[in-house]
């Protein structure tokens, strides 16, 4: 086969190309034609179809994601914002975070191992891009029904990629979640996060700038994985042919990823890097364009030098692999020999291909001929927008109407709360858990099953001044409460990661989000998919937590059925003395037990009337974020104080779940008195509620706390004891509620 | 008096070397980073293999680390009677260079298992064990997919004959042989063990436990009471 080259595409202006085969729209294939002045190579579409593709381009979701800048809250923490590869957060003492998720949910259905794997490493990329040593990873799974044979086919292998990629890395994984629900047997949820720290002044950006410039491709080699994988896999809506889609899916190798990281921090402490930008989706069209869009504007790139796994490699595979583990930087002429050490010292292999040039064209040839002349920017950022059509869906009002009243309540709340605790999604998630590495590094103040994950990060860094500081991290989402109303859903996502956040002592900061929907050609997933932005959009105002990246994950259903709207929400949140951190649950005998915040009788989308009755109806409780940011305040306060001994926030399953959970956390008892109808009290899901325990003699400053903020503070009881009492109600030994907890996932799952 | 000085071996892809360098530091003695290609042990008084990954653990755990330069060194160092304690990949990569005998394979579950672990220290007649009690129960944090140590029964039987075991696990997690967790070399100056004391050394963060800190508590006496 010659190659197409910009010549022969000029003489040959008829010549039918393959852009349907690539995922383009004849209309999007008719503006690359505009743009050029004539038809594209096969290399150039190859660049347009990734790069206009839905994954890369977000050309169904930009008109509404610009809510998130349009209402973004004021905020001084926010450094860096959307639109790079992560967003920084400046956390105090000369500290800065980055974090995002970022979703791999395709991939992970198709080929459970290596698709999770290679999500992990690719959002670890992302922070490692920004100048930052990655130093947590945290996963948001959700999967079909738990007793559904595919489920234990891509479970255990999204579990083990996420363990094996995540745990050879060397990244403590220190949360997330694990939810089953039978809309997402035929397209699982993998979404990954990573937080890195850098000092506030070593920010790295995505850019080109420098004309003469070196253009140095380091890490693996490129082979012919994951070709198409961004505008083929997850841009599409899965038929039955997904086997044929195997070879559209990466294969990791963390111990390469593991010397990447070693080795670009060693890159940026000698400064020598004035650019960088990973090698993701769309591998090495996606980086050239996007770091010569953002620079001086031009690049220049020999294909030929690029090192090759498969030598057969056609220039457009080359441009279009996702061969993991691939790095791109722009480096100063006079840095490079500095630069090819210290790669060499981790035995990563380094590569220049090209040089930052001023014309304005990306340039990339091919045995000597031109093969790809683009301005780069048409590529990155000038890809199609789209205002999608969307309307409610036709069922919306008949699933509003058909509320929870009907259903019957519960004689025996005892036999209620163990239903919970052993139905999978309350159940411990040890199972998954304890395969993730959660020590690694020492610096894991909080890990699961604590309601946020936290670090400190005084060590992180050797010769770094010390701080007391630390910061914690949570992801929720719930896809019931969003299906049933997506704008409420989508802000109560994000006021349960707050208050996680907020219930171990950290001030919530800043929000990252990923946003799994149907398919945005469909009017009714596109009404959830606007709903959910308005409502986050919204939410994140009045908490005052900005927007700082994410990720939209589109055309999850398989043929027309879509999954629950699931807008995924990660907070991340600072300490300043991370010794005042508070742990989950009751830590010790003779404590007041405090329920914070107003209870209502809210059991739509609720576990119990998922677990009891398979019943999806009614509305989800309502986000009242002014409780919210007041219920956060006082337990910052209180920690800052070290008024708490132990909190846990209230959330799936009520108080019930709450006060069990809050048991087993030290395997220590409560007796607690109710005051309202004890099945409401225990099953509610209402919003903006904790549980504290404060040492008696605390309880007076405390409660006045709570007055000051106008949050509700109730005295339950007392912590001690071999059992959970609810006086009047029942009594389960805690040695019950820990077999009846910790036996579901092993039952399932061996 | 100058600092007891304990070096820490970073291979490519050893995960827990920060980790190991920071619990030497917390007991007041020095860490001394020593690099895996170079034929130089800087003149320490003991070594820290720390675990991880080593090149991926392709191959199969430490089988390609045990080539590695610094242990050219480190090999006939161990042999004179140099105090060495291998955590995880360390304790894998000293049983591959026949400092140690038998071997880490698959954990019996077939999974990876990160738990804070019950343990018995049997054995505290050696440089990294003698600020135990004989006996003692300890937690410290396991985190690995391939511990589960085997051996012949005549080395096991040798093992247990002459008191190389160190440490049991007290609930089996992977199906380790006789339970063991832990052995030394017939001198008792090198030890190779799957939990990880330098998790367990701070109250703040790592394990709910602070059992490690004997771990380097006893190579910092017996380095300064030689």
């Amino acid at each position: 086969m010659s190659t197409d080259t910009v010549n022969r595409a000029a003489q040959t202006p008829d010549e039918a190309m393959p852009f349907a085969e690539l995922g383009m729209k004849p209309e999007e294939y008719t503006r690359v034609k505009e743009i050029l002045g004539r038809r594209p190579t096969g290399a150039e579409l190859a660049i347009y179809s990734v790069m206009w593709s839905e994954h890369c381009s977000y050309k169904s979701s930009k008109v509404h994601l610009r809510q998130f800048a349009t209402k973004a809250p004021k905020s001084e923490a926010l450094l860096v914002g959307m639109g790079e590869n992560a967003g920084v957060v400046d956390i105090g003492d000369g500290w800065a975070a980055t974090f995002k998720i970022e979703s791999h949910n395709h991939p992970s259905y198709v080929e459970p191992h290596q698709g999770a794997a290679t999500g992990v490493g690719g959002i670890v990329r992302d922070i490692m891009s920004m100048g930052a040593r990655p130093i947590a990873v945290m996963d948001s799974l959700r999967f079909g029904g738990a007793d559904a044979v595919d489920t234990r086919r891509v479970l255990p292998g999204v579990v083990e990629g996420i363990s094996h990629y995540g745990n050879c890395l060397g990244l403590p994984n220190i949360g997330g979640e694990v939810v089953f629900d039978p809309c997402y047997i035929g397209n699982p949820l993998v979404n990954a996060l990573c937080v890195g720290l850098l000092r506030k002044d070593q920010i790295k950006l995505a850019t080109a700038p420098g004309p003469g410039n070196k253009v140095v491709l380091f890490g693996a080699s490129t082979g012919p994985d994951g070709i198409g994988g961004a505008s083929v896999l997850a841009s599409a809506t899965f038929e039955d042919e997904s086997q044929a889609k195997r070879p559209a899916v990466q294969v990791g190798d963390p111990f390469m990823e593991k010397l990447l990281i070693e080795c670009c921090l060693e890159l940026y402490a000698a400064d020598v890097v004035v650019g960088i930008q990973d090698l993701g989706a769309a591998g090495v069209s996606c980086a050239t364009t996007e770091l010569a869009a953002k620079g001086t504007g031009g690049m220049h790139v020999d294909l030929n030098l690029v090192p090759l796994r498969d030598p057969s490699l056609r220039p457009e595979e080359i441009l279009m692999s996702e061969s993991q583990e691939r790095m791109m930087a722009v480096v100063r002429p006079d840095d490079i020999p500095a630069f090819m050490a210290i790669c060499a010292r981790w035995d990563v292999p380094a590569t220049v291909i090209g040089e930052v040039t001023d014309t304005g064209r990306l340039v990339m040839t091919w045995d000597g001929d031109v093969i790809v002349d683009i301005p780069p920017g048409t590529a990155a950022d000038e890809g199609p927008v789209y205002e999608r059509p969307y309307h409610e869906p036709a069922g919306q009002a008949a699933l509003n109407a058909d509320t929870p009243d009907r259903l019957e309540r519960p004689a025996d709340l005892r036999a209620t709360l163990l239903q919970l605790l052993a139905s999978p999604n309350l159940a411990s998630k040890e199972w998954v858990t304890s395969q993730y590495d959660r020590y690694v590094r020492s610096n894991t103040v909080l890990a699961q099953p604590a309601d946020a994950g936290m670090l400190r990060i005084s060590e992180v860094m050797a010769g770094a001044e010390p701080t007391t500081r630390g910061i914690a991290l949570a992801t929720d989402g719930n896809g019931r409460y969003a299906r049933l109303d997506p704008y409420a859903g989508a802000q109560l996502a994000l006021a349960e990661a707050y208050r996680n956040v907020a219930v171990t002592g950290a001030r919530p900061l800043a929000v990252t989000n990923c946003l799994n929907f149907g398919s945005p050609e469909d009017p009714e997933v596109m009404w959830q998919f606007a709903e959910a932005v308005r409502g986050l959009a919204d939410a994140c105002r009045a908490l005052g937590v900005p927007v700082t990246g994410g990720n939209v994950s589109f055309y999850n259903q398989t043929g027309a059925t879509a999954i629950h709207p699931t807008p995924v929400v990660g907070v991340l949140g600072v300490i300043e003395d991370v010794a005042r951190r508070v742990p989950t649950g009751f830590t010790a005998e003779g404590l007041r037990v405090v329920l914070l915040g107003d209870t209502h009788d809210e059991v739509g989308g609720s576990e119990w009337a998922h677990v009891a009755h398979r019943h999806l109806g009614g509305l989800p409780p309502r986000a009242d974020l002014e409780a919210e940011r007041a219920l956060a305040a006082v337990l910052v306060e209180a920690a800052r104080r070290g008024l708490l001994e132990g909190s846990h926030d209230l959330s799936d399953g009520g108080l019930a779940v709450a006060l069990a959970e809050s048991c087993l956390a030290r395997g220590v008892g409560a007796a607690v008195t109710l005051s309202g109808e004890p099945f409401v009290d225990l099953f509610s899901e209402s919003a903006a509620r904790a549980l504290v325990a404060v040492r008696p003699e605390a309880y007076d400053e405390f409660a006045s706390l709570c007055g000051r903020h106008d949050v509700p503070c109730y005295g339950l009881g007392l912590t001690g004891g071999a059992s959970l009492v609810v006086e009047g109600v029942f009594e389960v030994p805690v040695e019950e509620l820990r077999e009846t907890h910790s036996a579901a996932l092993p039952a399932l799952f061996g | 008096m100058s600092a007891a000085r304990v070096g820490v071996v970073t291979f490519p892809g050893t995960l827990d070397d920060q980790d190991a360098a920071r619990a030497v530091r917390l007991v007041g003695a020095e860490a001394v980073p020593l690099w895996h290609a170079d034929h130089d042990l800087k003149g320490v008084d003991a070594v820290f293999l720390p675990g991880g990954f080593s090149y991926g653990d392709y191959l199969r755990c430490g089988a390609i680390s045990r080539f590695a330069p610094i242990m050219d060194e480190l090999v006939p160092a161990a042999r004179a009677g140099l105090p060495v304690l291998g955590t995880c990949n360390g304790f894998q990569i000293l049983c591959e260079a026949h400092l140690l005998p038998g071997a880490l394979t698959r954990n019996a579950s077939l999974h990876y298992v990160c738990r804070d672990q019950r343990l018995r220290v049997e054995q505290t007649a050696t440089p990294w064990t003698n600020a135990f009690a004989p006996g003692q129960e300890i937690v410290l944090p396991i985190k690995h997919g391939e511990g589960r140590y085997v051996a012949d029964a005549d080395t096991l039987a040798a093992l247990e004959a002459d008191d190389q075991v160190v440490i049991r696990y007290l609930g089996n997690p992977n199906g380790s042989l006789n339970d063991i967790a832990g052995i030394r070399n017939p001198a008792g100056n090198v030890v190779g063990l799957m939990p990880h004391p330098e998790h367990a050394v701070e109250e703040l963060v790592g394990a709910p436990s602070t059992d490690g800190l004997g771990f380097f508590t006893s190579i910092l006496k017996n380095l300064v009471d030689a």
